[in-house]
């Protein structure tokens, strides 16, 4: 627990009396370039998506070229992840997860393509070609259409098909177990 | 003269030993070197150094120090090693697997403890790596190696085990190990700085409720974590079981959560972000989220509830024949303490309380033992843990109940080893 949520009157008494009593004076101040640089993540509101733009014409070029090969032609997988459908399995005896029928934020589309693809050159692409290769793939899936342009501003407001799909608090415990000892059935 | 004859002939029987040892292996599946367990005293041996005979290895000075400068294992524990699951489409995004059915105790040997990466194991350059802490922070922060281990350090024994291990939704063959099983697990002494102290240095904001952890590696692999975590018992950590981390486990700095899916702990950290919502990453949406038959998944479950496995007698093992058998295994619970563990060799009619081993730690393995004398009848062999929370550890068809068959992780039913008259001990679960 934080300390200040404990005894808020304590902790502004000890601050007072020793502002400096929480720090070590270790490490050095992040320059704002160190931080841009490496502050790539993507908020599904848009916050941390770069400027630049791509279309799903540009994605098609590119994903022939750099992903094709792992994820199929059309994304359907094999030898990799399958990209492309799913949509209305999830329910069903053989749910299938795919960008397209699971995926409930495009955002997180870019921020995956642009930390961890294409796998053989993780962190190769720039964002013209990352805003592309998600276009092509939310239009394999039939999310966006054929002319779609994603930049800044349209990606976050791409709705995903799955947006509502997750449950959270954690529901658990959800199975209670007793402890039997003798005869249990 | 004699001794170098001696010597010899010494040296082929050890071969032949091996060769044996690597037969009876294959014969069981090729993973269980030292799968026999043999009441005492029944062990057959060629005898040559054996009592009253003086073994060849007490007639001659045995290996210099420094040998190995870094130590190994006796060449006869060489079986003894991770394995991987087959078909991995990669060899980068993959994982690898603790030999369980081996080891005695609950600490982990930082060369067996389980891997899971997503980009491959980076070497990384400690004097060219750095932790930046941004977000909703007053001061960001950049830190060398050297300034985290100047701050006041802790050191803590917890499990780590991935929210993947056991895929007992459904039964599997009748050929696994433990360590097929129950392999994506781990225990280690870690040793670090808490993440709430780097937290203050950073002056980190009441309104920042998550954080981001990123690694490092070529996957770029990123969490969020609930800020109360950070603050209860997070760590971050550079060494294990006494030295530096090994490269597998984020050398030279990883998050450690406790109780938490081990994919949290990210490896090889490189920035913490503080924000006031999770991130969404792909590794919080697309995998590690568990899904129910409504077709909803649960988002945000990250810990590993109460579980437990029996390590010996297990799958791939054989009992010689009836005798004294101690039944042994771990126990664990990412809520805390295991409070208990109760044995059964009926599938689960009548439970015996197991003995725990002395100390039972929070989020820790516990070791638990109960002796028994095998008649030589069929036996189903189960182990159920109880957290101090009371939580009991429940069987699969409960489980299935609740989340059906597609949810894949954080799977904790209780586990069936099938032991035939024969003696040969296999996988029911
Ligand atoms: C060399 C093979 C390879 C290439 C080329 C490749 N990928 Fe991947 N991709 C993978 C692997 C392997 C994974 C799974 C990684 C993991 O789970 O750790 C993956 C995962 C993904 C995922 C996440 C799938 C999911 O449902 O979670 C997306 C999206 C993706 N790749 C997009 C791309 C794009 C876009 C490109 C081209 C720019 C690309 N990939 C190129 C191998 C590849």
């Amino acid at each position: 627990m934080r300390a200040s949520r404990i005894a808020a009157p304590l902790l502004a008494l000890i601050l007072a009396a020793a502002p400096a009593a929480a720090r070590f004076d270790i490490g050095r101040p992040a320059t704002p370039d160190e931080v841009a640089g490496w502050n790539t993540d993507v908020l599904p509101d848009g916050r941390g998506l770069p400027p630049g733009r791509g279309s799903v014409k540009d994605g098609a070029a590119l994903y022939a070229q750099h992903c094709a090969a792992c994820h199929g032609a059309k994304g359907e997988g094999k030898p990799m992840d399958r990209l492309v459908g799913g949509q209305g399995t999830l329910a069903t005896a053989t749910p299938v997860r795919t960008v397209g029928s699971f995926w409930p934020y495009a955002t997180t589309l870019f921020d995956y393509i642009r930390r961890a693809m294409p796998f053989d050159a993780p962190k190769s692409l720039g964002a013209d070609q990352v805003y592309a290769a998600s276009a092509y793939i939310l239009y394999l899936n039939g999310i966006v259409g054929e002319d779609a342009v994603m930049d800044a501003a349209t990606l976050p407001k791409v709705r995903m098909p799955n947006r509502d799909g997750f449950i959270s608090p954690d529901p658990r415990p959800d199975v209670h177990a007793k402890r039997c000892e003798k005869d249990c059935g | 003269m004699r001794d170098e004859t001696a010597g010899r002939k010494g040296a082929a029987r050890a071969i032949d030993r091996r060769s044996l040892l690597g037969k009876t292996a294959t014969l069981m599946g090729g993973t269980a070197l030292g799968g026999v367990i043999v009441p005492l005293g029944a062990r057959a041996e060629d005898g040559a150094n054996l009592p009253p005979h003086v073994p060849e290895w007490s007639r001659e000075q045995g290996a210099p120090i420094l040998a190995h400068p870094y130590g190994l294992p006796s060449p006869f524990e060489k079986d003894v090693i991770r394995r991987a699951l087959p078909n991995r489409p990669t060899a980068t995004s993959a994982s690898s697997l603790t030999p369980l059915q081996h080891l005695h105790g609950v600490i982990t040997p930082n060369g067996l403890v389980y891997e899971r990466h997503h980009g491959g194991v980076p070497a990384i350059d400690p004097a060219q790596h750095r932790l930046l802490v941004h977000g909703l922070v007053e001061r960001p922060l950049v830190f060398t190696m050297d300034d985290l281990m100047r701050f006041p350090a802790v050191s803590h024994i917890y499990f780590l085990e991935c929210s993947g291990n056991t895929k007992g939704w459904k039964t599997g063959p009748a050929n696994l190990t433990v360590q097929d099983t129950h392999g994506l697990l781990s225990c280690c002494e870690w040793t670090g700085v808490m993440l709430s102290t780097v937290l203050d240095e950073v002056g980190a904001s009441k309104s920042a409720h998550w954080l981001l952890a990123e690694s490092a590696d070529a996957a770029g692999m990123d969490r969020s974590v609930p800020i109360a975590k950070a603050y209860d018992d997070a760590m971050l950590v550079y060494a294990q079981n006494g030295e530096r981390l090994r490269p597998e486990q984020g050398y030279p700095l990883r998050l450690l959560l406790p109780g938490y899916e081990g994919n949290m702990s990210v490896k090889w950290l490189r920035r913490i972000k503080l924000g006031r919502e999770p991130f969404e990453t792909r590794e919080e949406t697309s995998k590690y989220t568990d899904l129910m038959p409504s077709g909803k998944a649960r988002q945000f479950t990250f810990l590993m509830e109460a579980k437990s496995v029996i390590t010996r007698p297990s799958g791939g093992q054989h009992l010689a024949g009836p005798g004294f058998y101690e039944i042994a295994g771990i126990a664990w619970s990412g809520h805390g303490k295991i409070r208990a563990v109760d044995v059964s060799t009926d599938g689960g009619v009548n439970w015996r309380s197991a003995q725990l081993q002395e100390p039972v730690l929070a989020k820790c393995l516990t070791r638990f033992r109960l002796p028994w004398h095998w008649d030589g009848a069929p036996a189903l062999l189960q182990s159920r843990a109880t957290d101090e929370t009371g939580y009991v550890q429940p069987p699969q068809p409960a489980l299935v109940e609740a989340r059906g068959t597609h949810s894949y992780y954080h799977y904790n039913g209780i586990h069936t080893w099938r032991l035939a008259p024969g003696g040969e001990v296999t996988n029911a679960s």
